[in-house]
């Protein structure tokens, strides 16, 4: 009975955290110039997306294999040091990427909008 | 001095023992001072030195690194294996379990702060905005300057001559060149007769082969229909064998030299100049036969056996019925195409080569229409310039080939008695000339067959402030200022008229006087000194005339200064009525 509790306890916490998460992305989504956002794993997989699914697609392996080469860039110069951001102005657009240990945030925002 | 060692044959090949021992004098040399007489010291001595490490120079040109361009198909992929990525239920199953993460929901709290303090950053500020923008840098400091980018080679075994290039109509991606033996006859039977048309990204393969059934000297894409090429007409997207030709008897009995697309609606029509002294006009839905033809014959009267062969042949779109035809001779005939009778096609005739008229690969005129609409401007050209065309952005560039493999850039703005840029383009005659439609890039084709690509650098490629007004009150200054020199021409030939006339009366007088011996001496004497003074200021009167020209004239750059400058605004048919006295 006992773990039977426990685990619903779990599941409603892991809701309410959830929604908080959801609840970041939106805010992140919501801001001004803002075009998209994507979260992808360590593989590349997008996992949330606020764009098509080809646009994604494009993104999450693009920006994954950026984000590899910038960081054994920065390991290359200096074993101690990491990535820890990684910013990109195009002509059109601002890409940013914010890699953590599994998954990363990809964010798309157009500054001059 | 020598030194001997004795060994016993007993001994030979034997280890060796070796053993201390006192030194021994083999041999003393005292120093002898009578020597050191036969030298002389010399104090001080000088030597040079270099205290930098030497070095030296040393060029090597790396092999041709062959490429080629290969597809690949990308698939999505890194899903886990059970996970199918087509399958849009699969998917999202994934995903949700992922999201539930404990890990994937820390990360994106963190992630999420630092993301949004960037992106509250770029909302403040713009840390790539350009502060002085709207100060123009003066477009004067940079030097003229040109470089290559490729070099299309023929890629056949007989090197042919790269007779005519086209630019694709849309954008500066690919390149129709057309390949031929000038000395028709002296080509041997084997020589290949394709013409390419290339990817100016890679040289080593032609992207696609024109197979024509006889060698082509032009080749022009239809500015209309990007697909479409014109030199015995082809259709890029049905292959390499021309669509349709037209048949022998209607055609040209020599090589077409040139051919042209008319702009009109249907983007159909076309016409085509050749050796033989015809202008045909076509229609490429009804290649049977020519839909107009004219006889390029000097006296009007369309006689074949009189007519003159084309070399060249330029038209303005704005004026789409005259076009003007640059001939063997080196003439230049300005004709109309919707004239009612033959005699009136053939508008205006114009000479201006003084050369010797043998050989027609050495003399070329040039006929070229600018870009700014109201100037169409004639221009003639020593025999050692072979091609040239003006800038389609700005009004004041032209571009010229030369027999010595060198492009000059004109800029009659700038300098009209030098060429702005002169480059080196290769060794060999250079043979066309083409530019690209936003005159960033030039194709030039040499003797043997070799394109070379060339990127313009900005200040030749980009239209300056007030160039076009300057241009237009250029052409108009000089038209002002041939019509003055006309004028004083007749002026002066009046004058010498009627001085020559008057001299001849005192001279008259004079033999009806005495003649004796003395007074004959003495008259030959001054004859002889007036002839002299006559023919003195005949001469400074030309070389004025001709200085003048030099001045202002744009296309001089022969060294035999040739009676030319015609320049002609069009519209203003005074003025083309005076080039026709």
């Amino acid at each position: 009975m006992s773990v039977q509790v426990k685990k619903q306890k779990q599941t409603t916490m892991t809701q309410a955290v959830n929604s908080e998460v959801e609840e970041k992305i939106k805010r992140v989504s919501s801001y001004k110039g803002v075009i998209g956002l994507i979260i992808v794993d360590s593989d590349g997989i997008p996992i949330r997306t606020t764009l098509d699914n080809s646009t994604t697609v494009q993104y999450a392996s693009q920006v994954t294999q950026m984000n590899q080469k910038a960081r054994s860039c920065v390991r290359d110069l200096d074993p101690s040091n990491d990535l820890t951001f990684l910013r990109m102005r195009s002509k059109k657009h601002e890409i940013m990427v914010a890699p953590g240990k599994d998954y990363t945030l990809i964010v798309i925002q157009n500054p001059s909008e | 001095m020598y030194m001997c060692i004795l060994k016993r044959g007993q001994e030979f090949g034997r280890q060796c023992n070796f053993s201390d021992r006192q030194a021994e004098l083999h041999v003393d040399i005292v120093p002898d001072p009578s020597l050191a007489e036969n030298f002389i010291e010399r104090n001080p001595v000088d030597s040079g030195i270099q205290c930098v490490q030497e070095m030296s120079e040393h060029e090597v040109n790396t092999e041709r690194f062959e490429t080629s361009v290969r597809g690949i198909n990308h698939t999505e992929g890194g899903w886990p294996k059970d996970v199918n990525p087509q399958e849009v239920e699969q998917v999202t199953r994934y995903r949700k379990k992922v999201e539930k993460d404990e890990m994937y929901i820390n990360t994106i709290q963190q992630l999420g702060t630092v993301m949004e303090h960037c992106i509250k950053q770029n909302n403040a500020i713009d840390i790539y905005q350009e502060y002085f923008d709207d100060i123009e840098i003066d477009p004067i400091d940079e030097v003229p300057s040109a470089k290559t980018i490729n070099v299309f080679r023929d890629p056949n075994e007989v090197k042919r001559t790269a007779t005519n290039i086209s630019w694709y109509p849309d954008g500066p991606r690919k390149l129709a060149v057309a390949y031929c033996n000038l000395e028709f006859q002296g080509s041997t039977p084997d020589t290949c007769m394709d013409s390419y048309i290339w990817d100016v990204e890679n040289p080593n393969k032609p992207e696609m082969t024109l197979k024509p059934v006889s060698p082509l000297v032009c080749l022009e894409y239809n500015p209309k229909d990007s697909h479409v090429l014109l030199g015995a007409y082809w259709d890029t997207r049905k292959g390499s064998q021309p669509v349709e030709m037209t048949p022998i008897e209607h055609s040209h009995r020599d090589p077409a030299y040139k051919a042209i697309w008319i702009t009109s609606k249907t983007g159909t029509e076309c016409f085509s100049a050749s050796t033989d002294g015809q202008v045909l006009w076509w229609d490429t839905r009804k290649m049977g036969e020519p839909t107009e033809k004219l006889v390029l014959d000097p006296t009007k009267k369309q006689d074949i056996t009189k007519a003159q062969g084309a070399m060249a042949l330029e038209y303005e779109p704005t004026m789409p019925t005259k076009f003007m035809v640059g001939c063997e001779p080196g003439t230049i005939m300005s004709c109309n195409r919707k004239a009612k009778t033959p005699a009136e096609k053939i508008v205006a005739l114009y000479t201006g080569h003084l050369g010797p008229y043998t050989h027609y690969k050495e003399i070329h005129s040039f006929l070229k229409t600018s870009l700014v609409l109201v100037i169409g401007k004639l221009e003639q050209y020593q025999s050692y310039l072979t091609d040239g065309c003006w800038s389609p952005v700005r009004p004041a560039v032209f571009f010229v080939s030369k027999m010595d493999g060198t492009l000059d850039v004109w800029d009659i703005l700038f300098k009209q008695n030098d060429p702005t840029l002169s480059l080196q383009v290769c060794d060999e005659p250079l043979h066309s000339l083409r530019v690209q439609e936003q005159a960033k890039l030039i194709a030039c084709g040499s003797h043997s067959g070799t394109t070379t690509l060339l990127e313009l650098s900005d200040g030749l490629s980009l239209l300056q402030r007030n160039e076009k007004n300057l241009i237009t009150a250029m052409f108009e200054r000089e038209t002002r200022r041939e019509k003055i020199l006309d004028a004083r021409h007749r002026e002066m030939k009046i004058k010498e008229r009627a001085k020559s006339s008057a001299d001849k009366e005192k001279e008259d007088e004079k033999d009806e006087g005495d003649i004796n011996e003395e007074d004959l001496y003495q008259k030959a004497e001054k004859e002889f000194y007036d002839i002299i003074e006559q023919e003195k200021k005949r001469m400074e009167n030309k070389q004025m005339a001709k200085d003048d020209m030099d001045k202002t004239d744009t296309g001089k750059q022969s060294p035999i200064q040739e009676e030319e400058g015609e320049e002609k605004t069009n519209g203003n048919p005074e003025n083309a009525d005076q080039k026709k006295d």
